[in-house]
């Protein structure tokens, strides 16, 4: 039956086979614009004299910010893209999972203590009590309407936070032993990238490594960086997994389900369908995915504070999401990316390029830079622009922002034709004799179908 | 010899679970599909269905009418678990389905449509049509996700593919079946609405204003849809303006005003009903 599927239907652009081609070529695509941003970036970095070393650096980080945030991305998308319940508490959701999985691994001998289990089970509890906060947090978000749904997922991030800070949290003693948040302070732990000195150790992985590792000698990399892109290979594995998962709940009836609440929740009911059930599943899910996208992110310091979970970390999730197209896997993915790349590590590189030539000194306020234009010296500004440069990347992220609103409102990919179904559905059954076999379909369907 | 003795027995056996299903079946045929019984329904001070009881027998089509402000929509919205009805019960092929869950009443076998339509604009026709049929194993998410499963899931959506693209087929709307459903007409929603509430396999539909927004060529074949249907054995209760419809294909009609039922009865009977010219009707018919 599904061997002679033709998928290649011309007027059909988008409206693809749910199984191979689509999240083949999707992969492609993303490959195809990390590699030219690469060669970008790497070109650009040649040509204006910064060290290999630097610009491998820099990629590095690049990529290692762009995973986490297409993992995020990815999470939220479920959330948000397709089943249109507007989470803006993605923060509290990876304080969860990464504290529970600090507390399951911290030694039991450091302050706060922890259990000490193995890095996995750390791993897998974080996920399982993101989502069962998760759950916690769907219970209430039943009885209310998206927008209040938001200021709940808001107020919990920020409860979470605050619990984590506060003092009575801070440390308290069970058998001896003091237990606790750490406060302020935090949490120290063993890395989840501690993960890439074990796999050093193994046979293939090791070999693979050492090659690396001369290669970087040759090249004039440091062992640091190629240390961390081994870690970012492990994340991408991770974006792989997370896309193709999600790909799969996307491209099915559970994902035609999401799609429709999102849509229309009440017409969804209407048709016989649990729709407080699926909402409750999917949140879980999906806080589920934030938990462990947050252990791979800041699990991967080897402290962990509440710092690390202001809002405006669920902020940047969503400004990679809007970027690439909310409800699209493939746009939550380059999202995660081009935020990555190009509004937040592109304006350093930007930097790092100026220093490179010239011995920039901000002066104290921009009235003084442009006094020093006027008198006609520019390098004043350019260097008061690359000493505030952290500050003028939000004014970066705004306008791209607004540009964006007016020129592709659904995002890079947003808007895109994707059939939320099992099988390729542009495939016509050969009947086509009209009514007659529309009514047998009708009275018979339910009966001989099953 | 036990042999002998036992067979008759079998056989009376099975001849009075027989007779008993037969005689269940004909109970169930004689008792109307929908009961409503002295439904109440306030919202705050406001009382907007105020006792209203009707039955609507099975395989006919029945009209509700009434001015605007009668009950109608609020009716539907009780009988299908929007509201929580204030007073009275519902009953549903002998089924209490008084205060059930929207999704549960519609599992039962009443589904309804909407006034204004309510297509899943951002969704094509086609993902519209799949959304509808009852127990899909691909909505649970493991089905869908873990790879044993997903063959017998991908099994049953090219099924599902098939019965969505002959009812489109029926309602002459499969060459919209790639577009956004929010990009249809008014009158192609209001169809899709009825192709997608017929793939639930529903016993009765109920349908609010179907006629509404609908030009008159596509009204009538509107109407020879729901005139196959009903041959097909569906029982239609639908909320219309048009008196033309209303008396022309409806075999019974229930008039509401004022949150009460008004009058009951045969269309002929009801179009010279004093009450319900005086109230509704203006005197005209």
């Amino acid at each position: 039956m599904s061997d002679d599927r033709t998928t290649g239907d011309g007027l059909l652009d988008g409206v693809r086979e749910s199984d191979l081609p689509q999240w083949a070529t999707d992969l492609g695509l993303i490959a195809g614009i990390v590699l030219a941003t690469y060669v970008g970036f790497a070109v650009l970095g040649l040509l204006t004299g910064v060290s290999v070393n630097a610009i491998a650096g820099f990629l590095q980080t690049v990529t290692f910010y762009a995973a986490v945030y297409a993992l995020v991305a990815l999470a939220l998308n479920l959330h948000w893209g397709y089943t249109g319940l507007f989470n803006i508490g993605v923060a509290g959701f990876m304080a969860v999972g990464v504290y529970t999985m600090a507390i399951l691994t911290a030694a039991p001998d450091g302050s706060p203590a922890g259990l000490g289990l193995p890095i996995p089970i750390g791993v897998v509890g974080g996920m399982i009590a993101a989502a069962l906060v998760g759950f916690v947090a769907a219970l209430p978000a039943l009885r209310v309407r998206a927008d209040y749904f938001a200021i709940v997922t808001l107020g919990l991030s920020e409860i979470i936070r605050l619990s984590l800070l506060s003092g009575a949290l801070r440390s308290f003693e069970i058998g001896g032993t003091e237990y606790g948040t750490g406060g302020g302070s935090g949490i120290r732990y063993t890395p989840v990238d501690s993960v890439i000195p074990w796999l050093l150790e193994r046979p293939v992985f090791g070999f693979v490594g050492d090659q690396l590792f001369a290669l970087g000698t040759i090249l004039g990399i440091q062992p640091s960086v190629i240390q961390g892109a081994l870690y970012t290979g492990v994340l991408i594995v991770f974006v792989v997994a997370f896309y193709l998962l999600l790909t799969r709940i996307t491209y099915s009836p559970f994902g035609r389900l999401l799609k429709a609440i999102r849509e229309d929740e009440l017409a969804a009911r209407s048709l016989g369908k649990n729709t407080d059930r699926t909402k409750i599943i999917v949140f879980m899910v999906g806080c589920g995915l934030m938990g462990l996208a947050g252990i791979l992110w800041q699990g991967s310091r080897s402290l962990v504070s509440p710092d690390s979970f202001m809002p405006i970390v669920t902020f940047y999730i969503f400004v990679a999401l809007i970027v690439g197209g909310e409800g699209s896997n493939t746009g939550s993915v380059i999202g995660g990316f081009a935020f990555a790349a190009f509004l937040w590590e592109g304006p350093r590189f930007i930097r790092t390029i100026v220093r490179t030539h010239a011995d920039v000194r901000a002066p104290p306020t921009i009235y003084d830079a442009f006094v020093a234009l006027g008198g006609g010296d520019p390098l004043a500004l350019v260097g008061y622009m690359i000493g505030t440069l952290d500050e003028i990347r939000f004014i970066l992220v705004g306008v791209v922002l607004i540009l964006l609103m007016i020129w592709r409102p659904d995002g890079l990919l947003g808007h895109r034709k994707e059939i939320a179904a099992a099988t390729d559905l542009s495939r016509r059954p050969t009947a086509t004799d009209g009514g007659q076999t529309g009514e047998e379909a009708a009275t018979t369907g339910g009966e001989t179908d099953e | 010899m036990s042999d002998v003795e036992t067979e008759p027995t079998a056989d009376a056996a099975t001849t009075t679970s027989e007779d008993s299903t037969e005689a269940t079946g004909s109970r169930l045929d004689e008792m109307p599909i929908l009961r409503v019984d002295d439904l109440v329904k306030r919202f705050g001070g406001i009382t907007a269905i105020d006792g209203a009881s009707f039955e609507v027998e099975r395989g006919t089509i029945t009209g509700l009418i009434g001015p605007n402000g009668a009950g109608k929509s609020t009716t539907f919205n009780c009988i299908t678990g929007v509201h929580e009805p204030s007073e009275g019960s519902v009953v549903f092929e002998g089924t209490d389905i008084t205060s059930r869950r929207t999704h549960q009443i519609a599992t039962e076998g009443l589904v309804r449509t909407f006034q204004i339509a309510r297509e899943l604009p951002e969704m094509t026709v086609l993902e519209n049509m799949m959304l509808a049929p009852q127990g899909q194993l691909g909505e649970s998410l493991w089905r869908s996700v873990a790879p044993i499963a997903r063959r017998e899931v991908v099994r049953e959506e090219e099924q599902l593919r098939q019965r969505a693209w002959d009812t489109l087929e029926f309602f002459e709307i499969d060459h919209l079946a790639h577009d956004y459903a929010g990009t249809l007409s008014g009158g192609q929603r209001k169809l899709l609405e009825m192709a997608r509430a017929l793939l639930t396999d529903p016993e009765m539909m109920l349908l609010d204003e179907p006629m509404a927004g609908v030009n008159p060529s596509l009204e009538k074949k509107l109407l020879e849809h729901v005139h196959e249907l009903q041959e097909q054995g569906y029982t239609f209760l639908l909320v219309e303006h048009d008196m033309d419809v209303i008396m022309n294909h409806c075999e019974h009609v229930i008039v509401m005003h004022q949150g009460q039922v008004l009058a009951e009865g045969p269309a002929a009977e009801i179009k010279s009903n004093d009450e319900v010219i005086e109230a509704y009707l203006g005197g005209e018919v």
